[in-house]
């Protein structure tokens, strides 16, 4: 397998080009938004929320580098049905295992983007924890 | 030794200096598309540290055996180098800062705390790398004094009849402008600011880090009062950048860092400040860093820098006529003949990250991001550019392998 199919294997570039969950929900119960400034990615992220703090649907928008997005469309997959608490608590692992290509540090903060503005969007709407490497701010975030 | 100037720039031959442009990369040689970010550096620059090191080390302006005025000397030798290369007028006017971000801030912090309050007005440009636009945004705050800036037009170059509407605005104090872009490669008429601002009784600031690798830079001719480099980014190391400003204004203003060396005499109740340039330097300087800038000069000075603007016009001209094919590729700037050898562009669709990301499977070196220029890209609209830059080692194949690895990205993500 070559470097590029490494890197964009098929489903990455399907992600892409066709990202699933695309578009901001209206109403929703929490909302956020990021910037990865050293490649100018931009992810917002919406979730409406059900019984039991549910995420019944999470929509996203965003423009960026196709591992950014991909990923953040991989991730809307992966979290629906589950708890806000439960994805509050994910590790960045469980995402990058889906993601399955391997990545460079600079590489790894576009595909961990979109997990970290939802967990603030899902901070807004249930007071779920922060991830730690982005402190206690409540404000959306800026990778550096 | 002296090494006679050349009359055009032998490239290829330039190349055997430099052992990074060997490294490989999937089995190719690197093409080091780069060099706007930090130019690689030949063996001259290296074997001099070295030799520094090994023979004439210790730390500078303190002690009175033999082998410590090596040191001493091999330290101010540089700043005449440095002084010469830009024309100032005295070497004591030449500050050694760690990086010309560090030189700017300098500048902003010890002459604009003093000098700038309400009413006042603090002029940049929609050009301007972070580091001449956010020290002037902040300190501009600071103080109550306002924030402007001059727009580009869609050639990426200064739309300079908005001057009059920004000097109706109050006082003018500060114009801050780069000499050449970082981003776009436009060169900038500074002397033409430079009589604008005095006219107003404004001082001239310029960011002159992506001008002085390529081109000559007169302070004298441009008319400012201050100026801005690096080392790293003429093939010296990095660690080491220079300020140069008009005498009678260094001396006026406050000291930056406070500490060893800026000082004359200490006592419980009362400090006195060292003369210049030392002043301005507290602590132990980066020493060899300084001779290696100064070996940095002397290779590049050899080679001529009006040669070296050549190559890079006509690399630059090459690389664009090749990008102009591509309709799918668009070119942000102005034409080659207005720009120093930097080429910002963007491939239709597909986020530079992943254009630098594909071009890398090939071996070619190139940027891709907002340049530290995020204005400049909100003013382009985009979020990002690639950006291919050249130096004196960078040879045509290099923009023939940047073009077939474009035509790579198309046919993968366009």
């Amino acid at each position: 397998m070559s470097e590029f199919e490494q890197l964009y294997r098929e489903l990455i570039l399907d992600h892409y080009k066709s990202p699933r969950n695309h578009g901001l929900l209206e109403p929703h119960d929490g909302f956020a938004e990021g910037q990865n400034p050293l490649c100018g990615d931009e992810v917002a992220v919406s979730v409406r929320l059900g019984d039991g703090d549910v995420i019944e649907d999470v929509g996203f928008e965003g423009r960026g580098c196709a591992i950014s997005q991909a990923a953040t469309s991989m991730l809307t997959e992966i979290v629906r049905g589950r708890t806000a608490q439960d994805v509050a608590a994910m590790p960045k692992e469980t995402l990058l295992e889906e993601i399955g290509i391997p990545l460079t540090p600079v590489r790894l903060k576009c595909a961990i983007l979109g997990l970290g503005v939802l967990k603030v969007a899902l901070h807004k709407a249930r007071g779920t924890p922060l991830p730690e490497e982005w402190g206690t701010s409540a404000g959306d975030i800026t990778l550096s | 030794m002296a090494v006679e100037t050349l009359p055009a720039l032998d490239a290829h031959r330039l190349r055997a200096d430099f052992a990074f442009l060997e490294e490989l990369v999937n089995g190719k040689p690197v093409a080091y598309l780069d060099s706007a970010v930090s130019t690689q550096k030949p063996r001259q620059v290296l074997d001099t540290m070295r030799d520094f090191y090994e023979h004439s080390y210790t730390n500078v302006h303190r002690s009175v055996y033999r082998l410590a005025e090596r040191a001493t000397e091999g330290f101010e030798g540089a700043r005449r180098k440095v002084a010469a290369f830009v024309n100032a007028p005295s070497e004591r006017e030449v500050i050694f800062t760690r990086s010309a971000t560090e030189a700017l801030n300098l500048v902003a912090y010890a002459w604009g705390l003093d000098n700038l309050g309400p009413g006042d007005v603090v002029v940049v440009t929609e050009l301007e790398h972070h580091s001449n636009f956010v020290p002037w945004q902040y300190i501009a705050s600071r103080t109550g004094a306002s924030f402007r800036h001059i727009p580009i037009d869609d050639a990426g170059e200064l739309q300079l009849d908005a001057l009059d509407r920004i000097a109706a605005d109050g006082n003018v104090k500060v114009v801050a402008n780069n000499l050449v872009s970082n981003s776009l490669g436009t060169i900038n008429p500074i002397e033409q600011l430079a009589a604008w601002a005095h006219e107003r009784g404004a001082i001239m600031v310029v960011d002159a880090a992506q001008a002085a690798p390529h081109r000559v830079v007169d302070v004298q001719a441009l008319g400012c009062d201050f100026l801005a480099f690096s080392s790293h980014k003429l093939c010296g190391p990095s660690g080491v950048g220079a300020l140069w400003g008009r005498r009678e204004l260094l001396e006026a203003m406050s000291p930056f860092n406070l500490g060893g060396e800026m000082i004359r005499s200490v006592a419980l109740d009362k400090t006195t400040f060292n003369e210049l340039p030392y002043k301005f330097e507290a602590g132990t300087p980066a020493i060899a860093e300084a001779v290696g800038f100064g070996a940095a000069i002397d290779y590049i000075s050899a080679i001529g820098l009006d040669a070296i603007e050549r190559h890079e016009h006509e690399l630059t001209s090459y690389a664009m006529s090749r990008l102009a094919e591509l309709d799918w590729v668009t070119v942000y700037g102005p034409p080659a003949d207005r720009r120093a050898g930097i080429v910002s562009f963007n491939v239709e669709g597909v986020h530079p990250h992943d254009v630098a990301q594909v071009l890398d499977f090939d071996g070619v070196a190139v940027r891709g991001g907002h340049h530290c220029t995020q204005p400049l890209m909100t003013r382009l609209g985009v979020a990002a550019t690639t950006r291919a830059s050249f130096y004196v080692y960078s040879i045509p194949e290099e923009v023939d392998r940047l073009v077939g690895g474009l035509h790579k990205v198309k046919a993968s993500l366009g």
